[in-house]
C-alpha cells in the first residue's frame, strides 16, 4: 500500500466574509458570503441570523450563479422596434430618466391617476408606496393581490396577523403542528427547520394538501383533500370541537369577541352589529354584576350566555352565533366526505386528535402575566396545536373565509399567542383597527391623501367616485371587492388595457412578470400590452419596467431601467414593511452592496431617489428643490416616518448615544447593520412572550419600541363586524349602496362568521365536463421567474411535466412520455404528462413558472423550458365565465380580490406529441437585450 | 489495484433521516457550492443555459414513490452521496492509487494528480455515487468535507460537511461510527439507522435512518379517541344549556 498523499485539512477559507440578506426568495436568510480575491466564493447561511439560524436552502447556496447569470442586463434600454420584439438600443441613465420624467411630469401635473405603479415582489414597499404617494397616484400596489391577500388580511381582520411574517408556530413547545396548502417559499427555511425540530422529539406533523411532496411527503398523516375545500374540512373540524365541547371557553370570553352583544332584530339598521357604548366600545355583559360593561373595563368579567334586551332588542353574544353557525349539520363530517374527499372517520380522528393534545396535553409555564383589564394570571396555559397555511389554501374564491375558518378552529382550541400554539411576531399582533384605511383622493400636482392600502371597515371606505365607478385602476376597494387589502395587480393590464374603469398613460412595474408567468391568460395579456387603437398608437401608450434580467417582460415594455442583483445593492427589510422578526425577537435587516455592480446598472430605489427629485416629488426634493436622498443608502439612514422611526429600528440616535427603537438618524447606522451581521434583533420581554395583544408587559414595551405610540390591547374577532357592514348595505341598509347585481353574492359571502362556498367558478362551468382540478407548486429549490434560470438549479428542476394521479393515468391508458391535450373552460395547452400516485385522485398539477418563453433569461432556445416547459396560466383567464345577467366577474375572491388561480378545473385527453415535441401554445422566439450563456462553467475564483 | 487499510482509526459518516429529509436539495447546491471553490478541480456543468444541461454533483437527491396496499401512496426522498465503505469496492479497483481511504478517519479520497480518469471505481461503486468531471476529466466524489471537518481557519462549530451545515430540516448528522457515544453512533442505535444494500457487503459507514410508519389514522386503534369528541348535547339548545353549566365550573363564572 502506497502512503497516503499529504492533505492540506486547513485551507484557506476566503479573503473576508461579508453578511447580507438572501434575496433568492422571499424568506429573506442571512448569508455569509465568502470572498476571494474581490469575487464571490461561497454563500453560507449565517448562524446568529434569526430566520435561519444558519442553514440555507438550494436557492440560497446558488446565488453565486446569479450574480454570473448571462441574463442580467447591462444598461438602460429604449425600445425601437414594435413593442414585443424586444428590439432596444442601450441608452444612458441620464437619458432613461429624461425619457421617464417627460412622461410622468405632465401627468403628475394634470391627471396622477394616469399613472398605474405596481411592483410586483417588493420588498421595500414602505418605500415604493412612499414615492407613489408623493406622486399622488392612487394605482399602486404590490403583488399580494395575486399572491396570498386572503390569508395575511384573513388574518389580520380576525385576530391581528396570520403567518409567516405575522407569526409562527411555538416550535419548541407545540406537539401537534397541522400544516395546510403551502407555498414553499413563504417561510421556507423556519418552517424546515421547524418540522426538523418538532421530528427530532416525536411529534406529529399532519399535512392537508391535494399532493404529498415536500413537507407533505414527511407529514406522519396525510390528507389528500380536493382544491377548495379546505374550508368544509375545517369547519367540519370546528363542528365536531363544538359539538364535543372541547372549546377554551375562558380564552373565548375573555380574549375574543365571542362574549360581544350582537343586535338580533332583523328589522333593525343595527341588526348583527355590535352593541356598543358612547364611547363606541362594544359592550359586554359583565358576569359579575350582570350588567353590560365595556369589552376592555377594568376587571370585567365577559360571560358567554346571558342574553341583554335594550330598547326592544334581543342582542346575543357572539358565542351563541357560533353556536349555532358551528353546529349546524351540514358541517359534521359524513356530510362533507364527498366534497372534501376524506372519510368522515378521518375528520373525527382529526377533530379528536387536537382536542386531545389541546386539552389533555396543555402546557403550563409558571409566568405571570397582566392582562389589560388589570387581572392577574399565575400562569401562561398553552394548547399545543399549532398550524401554518399559506397560498395553497388562499389561492381560492373562497380563499378568504377558508383563511377566517383556520384562524376560527386555531382560536377555539385557545391556541393563538399561549404556549405550544401559534405565536405572533412583532411588530405583530396589529388588528385591522390599527391599520390605516385605504387612501384614493387625487390632487394634480400634490401628494395622495394618504397610504394607497389599508383596511376597510364598512361601505364609507370604499374608494368609489361619486358616480359609483372605481377610484383605483384595478378596482380595488369597490363593491366587487370591498376588503381588497393589498390592491390587484392581476386586473392592472387588463382593465388599463379595457379603459375601465378609465385609460391611463404610464404602466410603471418593477419585477413582476406580466407577460408570462404572473398573469392570468397570457397570451392575452401579451395582446393587451402590444395593442394600438385606430389612430395607431399604443392601448396602453407607455410602459416602464424594471428588472435585474431579461425576462419575458421586457420586451414588452418602451424603457428598461435596469436593476441590480440583490448582492449588488442596499436594501432594508423593515419593520414599517415586512420584517424578519421572531416570536422572541423584533429584528430588522438590510442588504448592502457585497460586490458592485460591473454594468450600468442601478439598484430600483437608489433610482426612483433620484427620478422623485426629478418630479419634485414631496419627500424626495429639498426646500432649495436639490435631490433630497442621494441613493437608497442616504434613505434608509435618514428617512423619518413619524418622529423617532425611520426605515430601521437598531442603533438609532439618542440623547444619551445609541438606542433601538425610537430615535433620530445615525450616519453610521449601515455600517452598525454591517459590523453585525446585517440584522438587528431586539428580545421580547419573557413576561411579554405570550397573550401579546392582551398582555400589558407586551403592549407596554412595544410602545417603548415604537411599533405603535399608545398601548392599544384588543380581542379576537372570530365575528369580523365590517363584513356584516356589507351585508347589511346589501340589504338595503345605509348610504353607499352596492349595484344591484352584486347584492346577493354580498349576502352569500360576506358573512361575519367563516362559511365555506364552492369556488365561483364552478357555478358557472360545468363541472362534469371539467372534472379535473389543476394546481401549481414552487419548487422548494428554484423560484418563480424572481431570478434567472439559475444554471444549478435549473439541472434540478428544468423541466416541469403534468403529473397525473393513477387513476386518471391508467383511465386515459398513459404511459411514460406521453402528452396530453388539457382544456379549460377558456383555453387549451398540449403539455408531456408523468405520473404520480401521492396525489389527490381527482388533481394534476405542475411546477410553477418552470416553463420559459424562447429568447427570455438568456437560455439556448432548444432548452427544455421553452420546449416542453410550460405554463397552466393559458387555462386561467383573469375574468369568469358569463353569468346569466351577461357579467363577468374577475376570477378573484370577492372580499379581497385574490386572484383565484386554484379554482382551475380543465379535461384531459391523451394526444400525440406536438411537432418537435414542442409544448402548446408555443410562441416566437423573443429578441434578447443580452447574449446567450457560456456552454460550459466551472466557477472557482480563488487560485 | 489498491489496497484498503485493515482499519481506520475513526469511522467519520453520516447519518441521514429519511423521516425528515423534505427533499429541499440544500445539500446538493451547498456541496456544489463549497467543492467547485475548495477540494481539487472544481465541479463543472456542461451545456449551462441549453438543451441538455450536466454538471459534476457529489451529493444529488431522489424521489420514490411508493404505494402500500391498504394507504395512499408515499413520497420519500433519499440523498445519496458516497458512503465511505469499509470495504470500498471503487479504491480495490483503483490502476494508480488515486482512490484511497484514509487510514486515519476511514474517508475514501481521490488523489487527484494520480487519477488517470479511467472511471474504473465508478464502475465498481455499486451506489452511483462518483462522477467523472467532463471539463477536468477527474474523478469527483464526496470528500466529507475533509477540507472542512479539521479546518482552523474556520470556526469550530463550522467544522462540518457543508451538507450537513446548511440542511434546514436537520436531517443530516455527522459523526464518527467508531465511538459508539457519538451522536450518530445513537442516532443509529435508537432509530434502527439501516445500510445500504448490505447484500453486497461494501459496509458502508454512512446510515440512513427509516421513515416512521405513516397514516396512523387509518388504523383500527384510534377507538381510544372517541371518548375526546363525545357530545355534550344533542342539538345546538342544549348545547347551550351545556354551556351555562360548563361556564359556572370556570375562572369568573357563576359560582
Amino acid at each position: 500500500m502506497k502512503d497516503q498523499p499529504i492533505l492540506d485539512t486547513s485551507p484557506k477559507v476566503s479573503d473576508e466574509v461579508r453578511k447580507t440578506t438572501c434575496y433568492m426568495c422571499a424568506c429573506r436568510c442571512g448569508i455569509n458570503v465568502h470572498m476571494k480575491d474581490g469575487k464571490v466564493a461561497y454563500i453560507e447561511g449565517n448562524k446568529d441570523h434569526p430566520v435561519n439560524q444558519g442553514v440555507l436552502c438550494a436557492k440560497g447556496s446558488a446565488g453565486i450563479m446569479q450574480v454570473n447569470a448571462p441574463s442580467r442586463l447591462k444598461a438602460p434600454l429604449k425600445r425601437v422596434g414594435p413593442r414585443g420584439s424586444g428590439e432596444f438600443e442601450e441608452i444612458s441613465w441620464d437619458e432613461a430618466l429624461t425619457i421617464a420624467t417627460g412622461w410622468l411630469k405632465p401627468i403628475r401635473d394634470t391627471a396622477p391617476e394616469k399613472l398605474a405603479f405596481f411592483t410586483g415582489r417588493d420588498q421595500s414597499q414602505s418605500f415604493t408606496s412612499f414615492w407613489a404617494q408623493g406622486f399622488g397616484t392612487p394605482n399602486y400596489a404590490a403583488h399580494g393581490g395575486f399572491c396570498s391577500v386572503n390569508m395575511a388580511a384573513g388574518g389580520i381582520y380576525t385576530m391581528g396577523g396570520a403567518f409567516w411574517e405575522f407569526g409562527q408556530p411555538d416550535w419548541d413547545h407545540t406537539k401537534m403542528f397541522v400544516l395546510f396548502g403551502v407555498a414553499e417559499d413563504h417561510d421556507s427555511n423556519p418552517i424546515k427547520m421547524g418540522i426538523g425540530k418538532i421530528k427530532a422529539r416525536g411529534a406529529r406533523v399532519v399535512g392537508v394538501n391535494p399532493i404529498r411532496s415536500g413537507y407533505n411527503a414527511v407529514a406522519d398523516d396525510w390528507f389528500g383533500i380536493t382544491p377548495g375545500t379546505d374550508g368544509l374540512l375545517i369547519l367540519s373540524l370546528i363542528h365536531e370541537l363544538f359539538k364535543a365541547g372541547k372549546l377554551d371557553l375562558d380564552y373565548l370570553a375573555r380574549f375574543t369577541n365571542a362574549s360581544c352583544l350582537v343586535n338580533e332584530d332583523p328589522k333593525s339598521d343595527q341588526y348583527g352589529l355590535l352593541l356598543r357604548n358612547d364611547e363606541g366600545e362594544p359592550l359586554v355583559i359583565d358576569s359579575r354584576t350582570g350588567d353590560l360593561a365595556p369589552w376592555n373595563g377594568e376587571g370585567v368579567e365577559p360571560d358567554l350566555r346571558g342574553t341583554h334586551r335594550h330598547a326592544g332588542v334581543t342582542h346575543r353574544p357572539v358565542f351563541h352565533k357560533m353556536a349555532e353557525r358551528f353546529l349546524d349539520v351540514q358541517y359534521a363530517p359524513e356530510n362533507v366526505a364527498a366534497q372534501t374527499g376524506i372519510e368522515a372517520s378521518r375528520i373525527k380522528r382529526l377533530a379528536a386528535d387536537m382536542a386531545r393534545v389541546a386539552f389533555d396535553e396543555a402546557i403550563e409555564l409558571d409566568r405571570e402575566w397582566t392582562d389589560f383589564r388589570g387581572k392577574k394570571h399565575a400562569k401562561m396555559i398553552g394548547r399545543p396545536v399549532s398550524m401554518h397555511a399559506m397560498r395553497g389554501i388562499s389561492a381560492h374564491s373562497n380563499g378568504f373565509q377558508t383563511c377566517r375558518a383556520l384562524h376560527t378552529l386555531q382560536i377555539i382550541l385557545g391556541a393563538v399567542e399561549t404556549p405550544g400554539g401559534m405565536r405572533f411576531k412583532p411588530p405583530y399582533p396589529k388588528p385591522a383597527t390599527a391599520h390605516p384605511k385605504p387612501h384614493g383622493k387625487v390632487t394634480p400636482g400634490a401628494p395622495l391623501d394618504g397610504p394607497h392600502l389599508g383596511f376597510t371597515h364598512g361601505p364609507d371606505d370604499l374608494l368609489l367616485k361619486d358616480d359609483g365607478s372605481a377610484v383605483r385602476i384595478d378596482k380595488a376597494y369597490t363593491w366587487e371587492n370591498p376588503m381588497s387589502s393589498h390592491g390587484m395587480m392581476h386586473m392592472v393590464i387588463a382593465n388599463a388595457h379595457a379603459g375601465d374603469p378609465y385609460k391611463i398613460d404610464t404602466l410603471f412595474m418593477y419585477m413582476a412578470n406580466m407577460s408570462w408567468n404572473s398573469s392570468m391568460n397570457t397570451k392575452a395579456v401579451m395582446e393587451m400590452l402590444t395593442d394600438k387603437d385606430d389612430s395607431g398608437d399604443y392601448v396602453i401608450p407607455h410602459i416602464i419596467y424594471s428588472d435585474a434580467y431579461s425576462s419575458e417582460m421586457v420586451a414588452f415594455a418602451d424603457l428598461i431601467l435596469p436593476d441590480t442583483t440583490y448582492l449588488e445593492r442596499h436594501d432594508c427589510i423593515s419593520l414599517l414593511d415586512r420584517p424578519i422578526c421572531e416570536a422572541d425577537a423584533v429584528a430588522d435587516a438590510i442588504r448592502w452592496p457585497v460586490i458592485e455592480p460591473d454594468r450600468d446598472v442601478k439598484g430600483f430605489q437608489s433610482m426612483l431617489c433620484e427620478l422623485g427629485a426629478r418630479l419634485d416629488l414631496p419627500g424626495f426634493v429639498n426646500e432649495d428643490g436639490s435631490q433630497k436622498y442621494q441613493d437608497y443608502a442616504d434613505y434608509i439612514t435618514n428617512h423619518i416616518r413619524r418622529p423617532g422611526i425611520g426605515p430601521l429600528a437598531g442603533w438609532r440616535m439618542g440623547d444619551e448615544g445609541l438606542q433601538d427603537g425610537r430615535g433620530e438618524p445615525n450616519e453610521a447606522q449601515l455600517d452598525a447593520y454591517i459590523k453585525n451581521g446585517g440584522f438587528w434583533m431586539s428580545h421580547v420581554p419573557d413576561e411579554a412572550a405570550y397573550y401579546k395583544p392582551f398582555n400589558m408587559a407586551y403592549q407596554n414595551w412595544a410602545v417603548k419600541m415604537g411599533f405603535y405610540d399608545s398601548v392599544q390591547p384588543y380581542i379576537f374577532t372570530p365575528y369580523v363586524e365590517p363584513m356584516r357592514r356589507y351585508q347589511l348595505a346589501a340589504e338595503g341598509h345605509g348610504r353607499v349602496q352596492p349595484p344591484d347585481h352584486l347584492r346577493e353574492r354580498i349576502k352569500a359571502t360576506m358573512d361575519p362568521l367563516p362559511i365555506w362556498y364552492a369556488p365561483l367558478s364552478d357555478e358557472l362551468t360545468d363541472t362534469e365536463e371539467f372534472p379535473v382540478h389543476a394546481l401549481t407548486q414552487r419548487p422548494m429549490a428554484m423560484y418563480h421567474s424572481w431570478g434567472t434560470q439559475n444554471a444549478w438549479l435549473r439541472q434540478i428542476h428544468g423541466v416541469n411535466p403534468l403529473y397525473v394521479p393513477t387513476k386518471i393515468w391508467e383511465q386515459h391508458g398513459f404511459a411514460e412520455g406521453d402528452w396530453a391535450k388539457v382544456t379549460s373552460p377558456t383555453g387549451e395547452i398540449t403539455v408531456p404528462v408523468a405520473h404520480m400516485a401521492a396525489l389527490n385522485e381527482n388533481t394534476v398539477w405542475t411546477w410553477n413558472a418552470i416553463g420559459k418563453r424562447k429568447g427570455a433569461w438568456a437560455l439556448e432556445d432548444d432548452a427544455p423550458e421553452t420546449t416542453k416547459g410550460f405554463l397552466l396560466n393559458h387555462l386561467i383567464h383573469e375574468l369568469l365565465p358569463e353569468q346569466d345577467d351577461g357579467m363577468r366577474w374577475s376570477n378573484s375572491d370577492p372580499i379581497t380580490g385574490q386572484a383565484a388561480w386554484f379554482d382551475l378545473r380543465v379535461k384531459i385527453e391523451k394526444t400525440d406529441a406536438p411537432a418537435g415535441n414542442q409544448s402548446q401554445p408555443a410562441f416566437d422566439p423573443q429578441k434578447a437585450p443580452v447574449a446567450k450563456g457560456p456552454k460550459s462553467l466551472a466557477w472557482k475564483v480563488g487560485k | 489495484m489498491t489496497t484498503l487499510p485493515t482499519s481506520t482509526e475513526k469511522k467519520l459518516g453520516l447519518v441521514i433521516d429519511l423521516d425528515t429529509c423534505v427533499g429541499c436539495h440544500a445539500c446538493v447546491i451547498s456541496c456544489k457550492g463549497w467543492n467547485t471553490e475548495n477540494y481539487g478541480a472544481p465541479l463543472s456543468d456542461q451545456d449551462a443555459y441549453g438543451a441538455n444541461p450536466t454538471g459534476t454533483f457529489l451529493n444529488r437527491v431522489h424521489s420514490y414513490e411508493i404505494q402500500p396496499e391498504a394507504a395512499p401512496a408515499q413520497l420519500i426522498h433519499f440523498p445519496k452521496s458516497c458512503l465511505h465503505c469499509e470495504d470500498a469496492p471503487c479504491v480495490t479497483v483503483c490502476p494508480t492509487g488515486a482512490s484511497y481511504k484514509r487510514v486515519e478517519d476511514g474517508i475514501v479520497l481521490v488523489n487527484e494528480s494520480d487519477c488517470i480518469g479511467c472511471g474504473l471505481c465508478a464502475w465498481a461503486c455499486p451506489y452511483g455515487a462518483r462522477e467523472m468531471d467532463a471539463t477536468e476529466k477527474v474523478m469527483k466524489k464526496c470528500t466529507l468535507c475533509v477540507d472542512r471537518i479539521y479546518n482552523e481557519n474556520l470556526p469550530e462549530e463550522d467544522r462540518e460537511p457543508a451538507c450537513v451545515r446548511t440542511c434546514p430540516a436537520g436531517a443530516r448528522h455527522f459523526g464518527d461510527f467508531a465511538d459508539p457515544d457519538s451522536n450518530v453512533s445513537k442516532l443509529t442505535a435508537e432509530r434502527g439507522g439501516m445500510d445500504l444494500m448490505p447484500e453486497l457487503g461494501t459496509k458502508p459507514v454512512n446510515k440512513y435512518l427509516p421513515p416512521r410508519p405513516k397514516d396512523r389514522d387509518r388504523s383500527e386503534d384510534v377507538d381510544i379517541l372517541a371518548p375526546f369528541l363525545e357530545p355534550v348535547a344533542a342539538e345546538p339548545t342544549g348545547f347551550l344549556g351545556w354551556l351555562d353549566k360548563a361556564l359556572t365550573t370556570m375562572p369568573g363564572g357563576k359560582n
